[in-house]
């Protein structure tokens, strides 16, 4: 599985995303690649990925895509990531 | 946890009891913090208030806590932070998670060449008490304290 987690300019917001989500996935026991990405390149990237991971502002600039997208609002709330990711893979 | 936040970060770049009118005020001190340790020029403060501008204010991405960053340019001398404490928090228009009392202005010359020094600014701020103590620091030299000596935040908490 992929997953990829947006900013806007791949260096910052998305790398500290990416390192939580990977952390609730290890706790979870799902095997999947993270990505960081920004949101320039992110709507090419979701063509094969199954979710994508991003703020509320950001989700509405990746538009129309086939994966899922998510909105993380505290992206150090491993509690919110966890919860939010089960409910995407159920 | 073996990394130590304080060795990316300057004394030169830190701020407490900052006062900003709003967040640009806010980003601009952020960016001359940088720019005082030598991790930027000018140009990068500008360049992050125009990222707000073009993306809003998706930098704000836990309660209280703006990432004022824009991506790798010659404007970025190194990877580096900046650490600024407002002494009254501003709004930037974030649905959740305003006001902000706390921007880390971080600045990178490239995508990959920062992940140590981003798994420690992690590792600090998802450390809800060191947070706490570090925003209530006093000095550019008690945040370098409690970032280098997690110890010192337990004592704090022991005392108050």
């Amino acid at each position: 599985m992929k997953i990829i987690a947006v900013c806007g300019m791949g260096i910052g917001t998305s790398v500290l995303l990416k390192m939580n989500t990977e952390k609730v996935l290890r706790t979870l026991g799902i095997d999947a690649d993270v990505e960081a990405a920004d949101i320039g390149v992110a709507r090419g990237m979701a063509r094969d990925a199954e979710i994508v991971l991003t703020s509320e502002e950001l989700a509405e600039e990746i538009g129309d895509v086939d994966a899922q997208v998510i909105v993380i609002d505290n992206f150090f709330d491993l509690d919110e990531i966890t919860e939010k990711l089960t409910g995407a893979l159920e | 946890m073996t990394v130590n936040l304080a060795h990316d970060l300057d004394a030169a770049s830190i701020r407490t009891h900052a006062v900003a009118a709003d967040w640009r005020a806010a980003i601009t001190l952020a960016g001359d913090a940088l720019a005082a340790g030598g991790v930027t020029t000018d140009v990068y403060t500008a360049e992050m208030i125009a990222a707000v501008e073009k993306l809003g204010p998706y930098i704000v991405i836990a309660p209280g806590l703006a990432i004022a960053h824009s991506r790798p340019s010659p404007a970025v001398l190194r990877a580096g932070l900046s650490w600024v404490t407002l002494e009254t928090p501003v709004s930037f228009g974030h649905k959740k998670n305003d006001p902000v009392s706390l921007i880390v202005g971080l600045a990178a010359p490239d995508h990959d060449g920062h992940l140590e020094m981003m798994q420690a600014l992690a590792g600090v701020l998802m450390n809800t008490e060191q947070l706490a103590a570090l925003k209530n620091a006093d000095s550019p030299a008690e945040v370098l304290a409690l970032m280098s000596t997690p110890e010192l935040t337990a004592e704090r908490k022991a005392h108050s």
